[in-house]
């Protein structure tokens, strides 16, 4: 018994010592750029860590065989060292230091999801390791005064902005009165704020201000105070759960309500689980294949789209488009900043100012992007129960006109 | 007509929660296990419904499938698990259902994605009040097909042979040992039955609400109370405090806010405990 008990601590640490002496990668190896990324592959957000990582990868690939990175006269190709965070953000936080400070990793792409972003970006922050991301949205990751994180994307107080305004535009410039449920979570209270923003501006009335949690499946109750009070606009984000929940009870209650705007409905497939239900949902978007953004190396939106699903087999959501716009950002900041220096790479990615497929990239000093509006769609079905996203505002970007107000259930 | 809306929603969504509690009870009569891992046996069922819909057929015929892929799931978790650790101390099987629990609910996220899903039965509205109190068809569905498998359950409890055996052992288990009753059979059955159970439930939620891996415990803690106000075998008991939970959480939610529902379901768990001075039996009878 002895025996074996020594057998067993003596393997595992051998075991242990492999497993944490991995051969350390440096910042530049031979002409390779190794960059760093902690993605949630298993656990809940795993669909869209997937997401994320293959717009990583349609990204490298494409750059590293269109003439990878020119710095100092020699050209260079990306790669990059995943680990899986587990959805976890104090797994997160471990692998961040994990690749900077065993891989040796000198620059780093963000995980998914706001908050996993938050627990890794105090890591980059101390080590001066320059950081973009594509997944993290959330206003409080530029309120911090971060100086290595950089965003391509909008802020998430922004998302439902857009739906607001064009509501009091339709209403002739006069506020409306506006219902709204939001889960209790950093991402949907940032939505939120952003709503009371837009409200106060507009001079728009808040007439439910209800809150969901985490474990929501049934947001009935919130629906029949809509139904009493008929407000202009019902506002909702609750993740992916939030917009099916929303659509599904919403078409079953009958609920009338001038204007629906949602987050999510990319990632939660409205169209395809609701089929008819869903249509007239506006939902906000980062992007929309049909925005015309150009750039030399994926062209266009609907030409990325095309070639994401050729290579992954389906329509790209806008969570791995801005994935991929993160590859296009660091590679154009390491060619202006012509050295691997982190502090110069930083001045340069902070300095960016460019257009790619995903739309303009230009960083405020907090590190979000402010030059890249969010889009609304309108989930629109033909006759036949076929159901498509068509862009509606803003108007620049507008592919169909928006219809308004919806419908009532009882004219459907 | 908000009260009114407030109590048919809260009155059907109750009579299924009671359904899930009525196999927890079962269980916890028969065997003296509390199950952890009843809202994630729910959520399991529920995917099961929602993969009979995404290959074509309606999810309606989830509450048929679904209940028989779920009792040999429970007999399975029985044969691997339980019966190693039933004879312990009560904490220990506590643990063992717990860590179920985290197994399934990492299993499922692994076979079907982390995606939250729904199965569309297509069942419209009723509408009542002159259209001031709609009732979605699919809930009141969910309530009838629940009524259904209890009436069955309680049917079959006092009249097959197996139910007599069941509620002899969880009278008394030596007892019914002795007079000839497998008890090794019985405690596998009793597992399954209380799976199957969950299975009717997950489809009936998989049509109702929306099923996600990780959605399971509130239907754990939801279903611990019922139990616990109810008492164990007392089916009545328990489909009355079923429905009360149900009332109860739909008028928190209009009153305090969504936000605190399920908060609200936890609080009044708390009062009920400290109130009924509730005291789990340390000794099982358990007979190996």
């Amino acid at each position: 018994m002895k025996i074996k008990n020594i057998l067993i601590t003596f393997v595992s640490a051998i075991a242990l010592l492999f497993s944490t002496s991995v051969v350390s990668f440096a910042k530049v190896v031979g002409d390779k750029i190794i960059l760093g990324a902690a993605i949630s592959l298993t656990g809940k957000y795993s669909s869209n860590g997937v997401h994320t990582q293959n717009g990583y990868n349609m990204a490298v690939d494409r750059i590293n065989s269109m003439g990878g990175v020119k710095v100092g006269g020699k050209t260079y190709k990306f790669d990059i060292i995943y680990y899986d965070d587990e959805s976890n953000p104090k797994r997160a936080a471990q692998l961040a230091e994990r690749l900077i400070s065993q891989d040796k990793v000198e620059f780093m792409l963000g995980p998914y999801s706001s908050g996993l972003t938050k627990a890794i970006a105090p890591v980059t922050e101390k080590y001066g390791v320059p950081m973009v991301e594509a997944n993290g949205a959330s206003r409080s990751l530029f309120t911090k005064g971060y100086k290595y994180l950089f965003a391509v994307l909008a802020p998430a107080n922004l998302y439902l902005d857009v739906a607001i305004r064009t509501a009091v535009e339709l209403n002739g410039g006069k506020g409306v009165r506006i219902a709204q449920a939001f889960e209790q979570d950093a991402f949907s209270q940032d939505v939120r704020l952003g709503i009371l923003d837009a409200a106060k501006e507009t001079g728009s009335e808040i007439i439910i201000d209800d809150k969901l949690p985490k474990e929501l499946n049934d947001m009935a109750a919130t629906l029949v105070k809509v139904k009493q009070m008929k407000p202009d606009v019902l506002v909702v984000s609750g993740h992916t759960k939030g917009a099916l929940t929303a659509i599904r009870q919403i078409s079953e209650m009958k609920v009338d309500v001038p204007m629906l705007a949602m987050t999510h409905c990319d990632a939660a497939k409205l169209s395809k689980q609701h089929g008819k239900n869903s249509q007239y949902a506006l939902c906000a978007s980062q992007w929309h294949k049909t925005l015309t953004y150009k750039d030399d190396f994926f062209k266009d939106g609907m030409t990325y789209a095309a070639d994401f699903e050729k290579e992954f087999g389906y329509d790209p959501p806008y969570q791995s488009a801005e994935s991929s716009a993160a590859l296009l950002v660091f590679k154009d900041a390491f060619e202006r900043a012509n050295t691997f220096d982190q502090k110069k790479v930083r001045d340069a990615l902070a300095a960016t100012n460019m257009q790619t497929f995903y739309g303009n990239i230009k960083f405020a000093p907090g590190g979000q992007n402010v030059d890249k509006p969010m889009v609304l769609f309108q989930v629109m079905c033909d006759d036949a129960g076929k159901c498509e996203n068509k862009v509606v505002a803003p108007l620049k970007w507008a592919s169909a006109e928006l219809i308004h107000p919806v419908p009532k259930w009882s004219e459907r | 007509m908000i009260t009114i809306q407030a109590c048919l929603d809260g009155l059907l969504l109750g009579i299924l929660f009671a359904l899930i509690a009525y196999g927890m009870a079962l269980q916890w009569g028969v065997m003296n296990i509390i199950n952890i891992a009843q809202g994630d046996l729910v959520i399991l069922g529920g995917y099961i419904a929602y993969f009979m819909y995404l290959y074509g057929i309606h999810p309606a015929w989830g509450v048929i499938v679904s209940p028989i892929i779920m009792y040999f799931v429970g007999i399975a978790i029985y044969k691997l698990v339980i019966n190693k650790v039933v004879d312990r101390d009560l904490f220990i099987s506590i643990l063992a259902t717990f860590g179920i629990s985290i197994l399934f609910m990492q299993l499922m996220n692994f076979a079907f994605g982390a995606d939250v899903v729904l199965a569309n039965s297509g069942y419209g509205t009723t509408m009542l009040f002159d259209n001031n109190v709609v009732l979605p068809n699919s809930k009141i569905f969910s309530a009838f097909i629940s009524i259904v498998f209890a009436i069955c359950l309680v049917v079959y409890m006092k009249r097959s042979k197996l139910g007599r055996a069941i509620r002899a052992t969880a009278q008394n288990a030596r007892a019914a040992k002795i007079l000839g009753v497998d008890t090794e059979k019985v405690y596998a059955a009793t597992f399954g039955i209380n799976a199957a159970l969950c299975g009717v439930a997950g489809a009936l939620i998989s049509i109702t609400f929306t099923i996600h891996p990780y959605m399971g415990l509130p239907y754990t803690i939801r279903s611990f109370m019922i139990v616990i106000v109810a008492g164990l075998g007392n089916l009545p008991g328990v489909a009355m405090s079923g429905m009360g939970l149900g009332i109860f959480e739909e008028f928190a939610d209009y009153i305090l806010g969504t936000e605190f529902r399920i908060g609200s379901v936890f609080l009044l768990l708390v009062l009920i405990l400290v109130y009924r001075r509730f005291k789990l039996s340390r000794k099982r009878e358990y007979l190996k």
